[in-house]
């Protein structure tokens, strides 16, 4: 033991230690200094945004104002321009993909933390997740000479024929249609909301699953009254994110679609959205007043995100009242 | 100097961020003025047209090759061509449609549209049950079909434009573009010359209000749409057309001749359509007269500055166009399925580019 001598770090000079910490606080500083700066180019880089999309479509805002939200003539030659129909074919094909999506993708992830063997579970979530890495004009060309052909061939027929008295599952059938641009959207938004809402169901403790089981719910009803629930904020934000997806798609959509401004109670006719119309017109856009009509596409566009995003806050709050998973987080 | 791990890590970040930030510049800029070593030195910028950007991207290559001159074009549409030129971000701009009053006004008329290639519109349709035969077409019997007047195969008219073919009662389906394109603008431009309720109705553009039919993103979205629905009509750009074998209607010239789109009746409509010796190029050779010439056929343009600030760029850029016009540089046209001019157009242009 006495051979052992302890080395002990000789103790600093006062002056030294001062350096050291100044030098410290110097390093904080700078970083603290970078990370203020990327903080801040969000909002300005927001602002600037919504300033460009206002100032790019002020000749459009002058000549229609409101009107141009509530009209359907979409006329570059002579030039009257109206965004009703893309408004509406943007919020009807997001609506179909998540009411496709939403109970698919619950299905699995609840499907993948409560009942699927151990085994399998991360493998199939992997997959899940490899369908978002695909680039969208993939899916619209796989929309094109897959899905389309069986949808016209197949599944719309069949639509009419059992569904035909609802107004939706009438009228002619071509191919690219509303419900066409519905489903390969749901295809495409189900990996955002499945993994999301998985993590979030990981996340319920165990001890919310034990006592449902312990007062003799079966997994079933302990699935359904425990944990989703404990879940639910986490799970409407998974819904968001979707819808935002949704909502901005663009290419696989415009491919799918139809590309026709107009409305239409049938989903099985050609429809328009808000993203699409401008990737299609944009680049070939020669007059100023469709151009500027584009802008106030773009901006209706971003302004549809904001209220959409903002109701889904709300319903965040008023559902995540208490605690829950995901409820701070979101 | 001792280091705690987070300000290490700091460093680290710091020294990475600056390596990463400088070190693709550096590589851009090698070869860069290795290669200017070597060149006069001049670099033109285009921007414009799609529809002929694979040849202007064969022609710059051989350029560059010949002459050590560099020329880089992005396509990003006619109207963001016009747009550029009139901004004079680029050199040179390009477009399918001609440059209307207004613009020129914006650029005090310093602008000379210098014809390059020629570009057509065909009518491609769907029914297989005609097996080889191909419809014939006039112009009014298209806008009908445009307009949704005549909605199915049968109709008379078109029954009477294709004696002895058997058409099926079938719905006719419409489709197309969806995007602009100065494909769409050939064809409207053609239609509005031929049907007069179409001038009014519809009218002439990149991109138009259509009265029937579905969109289709591209030429290769038109075509989809056309192969995949029994009993469509659409249009689709010559080159197109030609290299993926579709079915393309014969069609009704001014002389009241059937043409089929091809190369030479292509070239034939600008041969035919006499240009005075004072135009400034902007001129329409949609239902040109002359008895080869094809109906919906279209010069594409570059756009060039009448007289330029910088001489060095402007040299150089008339050297590219005499050598554009060039034999040799007109048959690489037609190896990707353009229609190269004509030698009377090539003619005027040259004179027009030698003053």
């Amino acid at each position: 033991m006495t051979a052992v001598t302890e080395h002990q770090p000789p103790p600093r000079s006062i002056p030294q230690a001062h350096a050291s910490l100044e030098r410290a606080s110097y390093g904080d500083w700078v970083f603290r200094i970078l990370l203020t700066l990327g903080a801040i180019s969000i909002p300005v880089l927001l602002a600037f945004l919504v300033y460009q999309l206002y100032s790019g479509s002020h000749l459009a805002i002058a000549k229609f104002g409101f009107n141009f939200v509530t009209s359907s003539t979409w006329d570059p030659v002579a030039e009257q321009f109206g965004a009703f129909p893309l408004i509406f074919g943007t919020l009807v094909s997001s609506l179909i993909a998540l009411l496709i999506a939403v109970p698919l993708s619950l299905g699995v992830a609840i499907y993948l933390t409560e009942f699927a063997p151990k085994g399998i579970r991360q493998p199939v979530a992997f997959l899940i997740g490899l369908l978002a890495a695909i680039p969208s004009v993939v899916y619209g060309l796989w929309g094109i000479f897959v899905l389309t052909p069986i949808l016209r061939s197949s599944v719309f027929p069949f639509l009419r024929s059992t569904l035909g008295f609802l107004p939706f599952f009438r009228g002619p059938i071509y191919g690219p249609s509303m419900l066409a641009a519905g489903i390969i959207l749901s295809i495409m938004v189900m990996p955002y909301v499945m993994s999301v809402s998985r993590e979030v169901l990981l996340a319920v403790p165990n001890t919310q699953r034990e006592a449902a089981l312990a007062l003799g719910a079966t997994r079933w009803e302990a699935v359904i009254t425990a944990v989703v629930p404990y879940g639910r904020s986490g799970i409407i934000g998974a819904i968001i994110l979707g819808l935002g997806r949704a909502l901005g798609e663009t290419m696989a959509v415009t491919m799918l679609i139809g590309n026709r401004h107009e409305i239409g109670a049938s989903l099985f006719a050609p429809s328009y959205t808000m993203a699409a119309a401008i990737a299609n017109e944009f680049s070939e856009a020669v007059g100023d007043m469709h151009l500027s009509a584009l802008a106030y596409v773009a901006f209706l566009l971003f302004l549809v995100t904001v209220v959409v995003n903002a109701g889904a806050r709300l319903l965040i709050w008023r559902v995540a009242r208490g605690s829950g998973v995901g409820s701070k987080a979101l | 100097m001792i280091l705690s791990p987070q300000r290490a890590l700091l460093h680290l970040a710091l020294a990475l961020g600056l390596v990463l930030s400088c070190s693709p510049r550096d590589q851009g800029s090698k070869p860069q003025s290795g290669a200017s070593g070597s060149a006069p030195g001049v670099t033109l910028t285009g921007a414009g047209a799609t529809f002929p950007n694979p040849i202007y991207t064969k022609w710059f290559d051989a350029y560059a090759k010949a002459t050590g001159v560099r020329i880089n074009y992005q396509s990003i549409g006619s109207g963001g061509g016009i747009r550029q030129f009139i901004e004079g971000t680029v050199d040179f701009g390009a477009t399918d449609g001609p440059m209307n009053d207004q613009q020129i006004t914006a650029v005090q008329g310093n602008v000379l549209h210098v014809p390059t290639v020629l570009g057509a519109v065909v009518v491609t349709y769907n029914l297989p049950a005609l097996g080889k035969t191909t419809l014939k077409f006039d112009g009014t019997t298209i806008a009908d079909i445009f307009l949704g007047r005549i909605t199915r195969w049968n109709d008379p008219r078109i029954s009477a434009l294709n004696p002895g073919v058997k058409l099926p009662g079938m719905d006719i389906i419409v489709v197309h573009r969806s995007d602009g394109s100065g494909t769409t603008f050939i064809f409207t431009d053609f239609l509005s010359k031929i049907s007069p309720e179409w001038k009014t109705k519809v009218g002439n553009a990149t991109s138009v209000e259509w009265p029937v039919g579905l969109g289709g993103k591209g030429n290769e979205g038109v075509t989809q749409q056309v192969k995949q629905s029994e009993g469509a009509i659409g249009y689709v750009e010559l080159i197109y057309a030609l290299s993926n074998g579709l079915p393309a209607a014969e069609l009704k010239n001014a002389d009241g001749k059937f043409v089929e789109p091809t190369l030479k009746s292509v070239s034939a409509a600008a041969a035919s359509s006499k240009l005075p010796p004072e135009t400034d190029f902007r001129v329409s050779i949609t239902n040109a007269p002359g008895v080869d010439a094809y109906p919906i056929s279209s010069f594409t343009w570059l756009l060039v500055h009448k007289e330029s600030r910088d001489s060095a760029k402007a040299s150089q850029l008339r050297a590219f166009l005499k050598w554009m016009l060039q034999p040799e540089a007109q048959r690489m046209a037609a190896d990707l399925h353009y229609a190269p001019l004509p030698v009377p157009v090539i003619e005027l242009v040259q004179t027009r580019l030698g003053s």
